[in-house]
């Protein structure tokens, strides 16, 4: 009896001892998040102790390495939208479009073939993509608009739209095979053909997980690194000439940080401020991402 | 009666047809756009191949990057990725899965749980570069392991965690209900039923999760240039305190090259990592069957 008690006694403890293990790794993520925060908020303090955060924001010169520094982050800002905004023009319309074609028309055989072909599409690493847009995007478009700058927005923005595309695409057509049969066939059963049940009940009731995949696609082209530094270059420039040579924070982030960045140098927080606005910026497009899925959200239950 | 169909006899007005010619546009414009992605994987495949396939060889495999084009091969970033790759297995895996157990099979339905699920899905969304500045401010300089293989994957693996955690609860959440039911029925305390049978059934589907974002992983280029990789390195790493360079680092060094004679280099270095990836993607499609086809 009394074996049998400790036994049980050392069992018990053993449990706890795991599910507090357990617990412990699962709470880590949050540290990492305010490992995150607490970095870049402590160097971007010590930055702002030495520009004035209005400069910062409102600035419309870009020239740390400069002997006359300007700290203004509108041209690096305005690149990452430009580019940005470029891709979200060729991946929504595509990706929705495709979402559409492979929750309503395609049979399961032409789903078996395109589907891991959009997963490869997104596994594709971000180098890769600049190599393409350098070799072989931009000799197009300078074939095209001759003018056109060996770096510029215009290819890293084809690029970056194709990377997103698996993102829109996969999401909008969870959203659209959420959406339950019974409201098709209600459709069809007024006379509705496939291009009215399609646009008219069934996007429509998956719109709140449509706009949702939209802003997270978006979030990702401004998040989007090495296909960018490749291709649109590294010149501040407050522009909306896609054709046009241009630098955005992440590209910049990456350019400051080849060199040897001492810390404490006013170079070395800079990397830090532009980091952080990038991670408010995206932090900001996923919550609304999020809160526009949980709020807008149909039950069909 | 098709949809769009005009009743029997009548003949289908002006009006019909032109709906049925807008949905077939419609129908067509969507195919379309479906092959927009594949067509444009295609023209990237044979971009790569044409420019990189006669560059690509056994002495290229094998040798060191050097200032000759003619001579230079990958023999480091080959080395450099399978280190990181492993070492970021190593810590990512075990810590992911802990935590995915723990928010599916202990966590109780409370405010904590739902923020830590929030917070996960959040750090999938940073952007890799923000991962980077972590891993430069904390690793790099914080715990001064210097630009060695161990700040790479730990940086690395702080980057797969989110994916991995939230796949390997999908694996998990799928495993029913009934199996662990009949297991506390049977007297098996809480850890015993995860060891004994959840995590048995949701292992296939953990380890395809963890392979796809471990070959995003290998992928990685920006947070690594963060932390301090080189693009140009003529030994392999020793221990996990050397400095190292890894396969998509090497390609980015290739490209930003102003001579033209290196872009043949870069493609090559592309289909090598390309081949990589596909490996890994094969194996964890593989796994993923063979578990669909065993449940």
């Amino acid at each position: 009896m009394g074996v049998d008690l400790t036994r049980k006694g050392s069992r018990k403890l053993g449990e706890s001892l795991i599910g507090t293990a357990l617990f412990a790794c699962a709470a880590f993520s949050t540290l990492v998040t305010v490992g995150v925060v607490v970095v870049l908020a402590r160097e971007s303090v010590a930055f702002f102790s030495e520009v004035s955060i209005v400069d910062f924001l409102t600035g419309t010169r870009w020239e740390p390495m400069f002997q006359e520094q300007h700290f203004g982050i509108l041209p690096l800002v305005s690149g990452s939208l430009l580019v940005a905004g470029g891709a979200g023009l060729i991946a929504l319309p595509i990706g929705i479009l495709s979402a559409i074609f492979l929750s309503e028309y395609a049979g399961a055989r032409l789903q078996a073939v395109l589907k891991p072909l959009l997963e490869i599409l997104a596994g594709v690493p971000t180098v890769v993509y600049g190599y393409f847009a350098l070799t072989f995007i931009t000799p197009l478009l300078r074939l095209v608009f001759p003018g056109t700058d060996i770096f510029n927005a215009a290819a890293a923005s084809i690029v970056v739209g194709l990377m997103i595309i698996p993102t829109v695409s996969s999401l909008s057509e969870d959203a659209l095979r959420a959406v339950p049969r019974s409201l098709r066939e209600a459709a069809y059963g007024l006379g509705a053909t496939k291009l009215e049940v399609s646009t008219r009940v069934v996007v429509p009731a998956a719109l709140s997980g449509i706009i949702a995949s939209f802003i997270l696609a978006i979030s990702r082209a401004v998040g989007e690194t090495m296909a960018v530094t490749i291709a649109a270059g590294n010149l501040p420039n407050l522009t909306l000439n896609p054709l046009e040579s241009i630098q955005t924070m992440t590209a910049f982030i990456v350019q400051a940080s080849m060199g040897d960045t001492p810390q404490g140098t006013l170079a070395y927080r800079t990397l830090f401020a532009v980091g952080m606005t990038l991670f408010l910026m995206t932090l900001g497009m996923n919550i609304v991402s999020q809160w526009v899925m949980a709020r807008f959200r149909e039950e069909y239950q | 009666m098709r949809p769009g169909r005009a009743p029997l006899g009548a003949s289908p007005s002006a009006f019909d047809r032109a709906r049925r010619t807008k949905g077939r546009i419609f129908a067509f414009t969507c195919a379309a756009a479906a092959f927009v992605g594949v067509a444009s994987l295609g023209a990237l495949l044979v971009d790569v191949i044409a420019d990189g396939a006669s560059r690509l060889d056994l002495a290229f495999l094998t040798g060191f990057a050097s200032r000759f084009p003619e001579r230079s091969g990958i023999r480091a970033a080959l080395a450099g990725s399978v280190w990181l790759l492993v070492l970021t297995a190593l810590i990512s895996f075990p810590l992911s899965v802990a935590a995915a157990i723990h928010l599916e099979e202990y966590a109780p339905r409370n405010w904590v749980t739902r923020a830590i699920q929030t917070n996960i899905a959040n750090l999938a969304g940073v952007p890799s570069i923000v991962y980077g500045i972590l891993g430069l401010a904390l690793f790099v300089r914080g715990l001064r392991l210097e630009r060695s293989v161990l700040s790479g994957a730990l940086t690395l693996s702080l980057l797969v965690m989110p994916v991995i955690i939230m796949s390997a609860q999908e694996a998990i959440r799928a495993v029913p209900s009934t199996i662990r039911e009949a297991a506390y029925g049977l007297g098996a305390t809480r850890w015993q039923v995860v060891r004994g049978q959840v995590l048995p059934m949701a292992m296939p589907g953990i380890l395809t999760g963890t392979i796809l974002a471990l070959s995003r992983a290998v992928g990685e280029t920006a947070p690594l240039i963060m932390v301090g990789a080189v693009g140009f390195l003529a030994f392999t790493p020793q221990s996990v305190m050397d400095p190292f360079t890894v396969l998509p680092l090497q390609i980015y060094s290739w490209i930003s090259r102003p001579q033209e004679e290196f872009q043949p280099l870069a493609a090559a270095g592309i289909i090598v990592l390309l081949a990589l990836l596909l490996t890994m993607n094969a194996f964890a499609i593989v796994l993923r069957n063979r578990a669909r086809s065993g449940g």
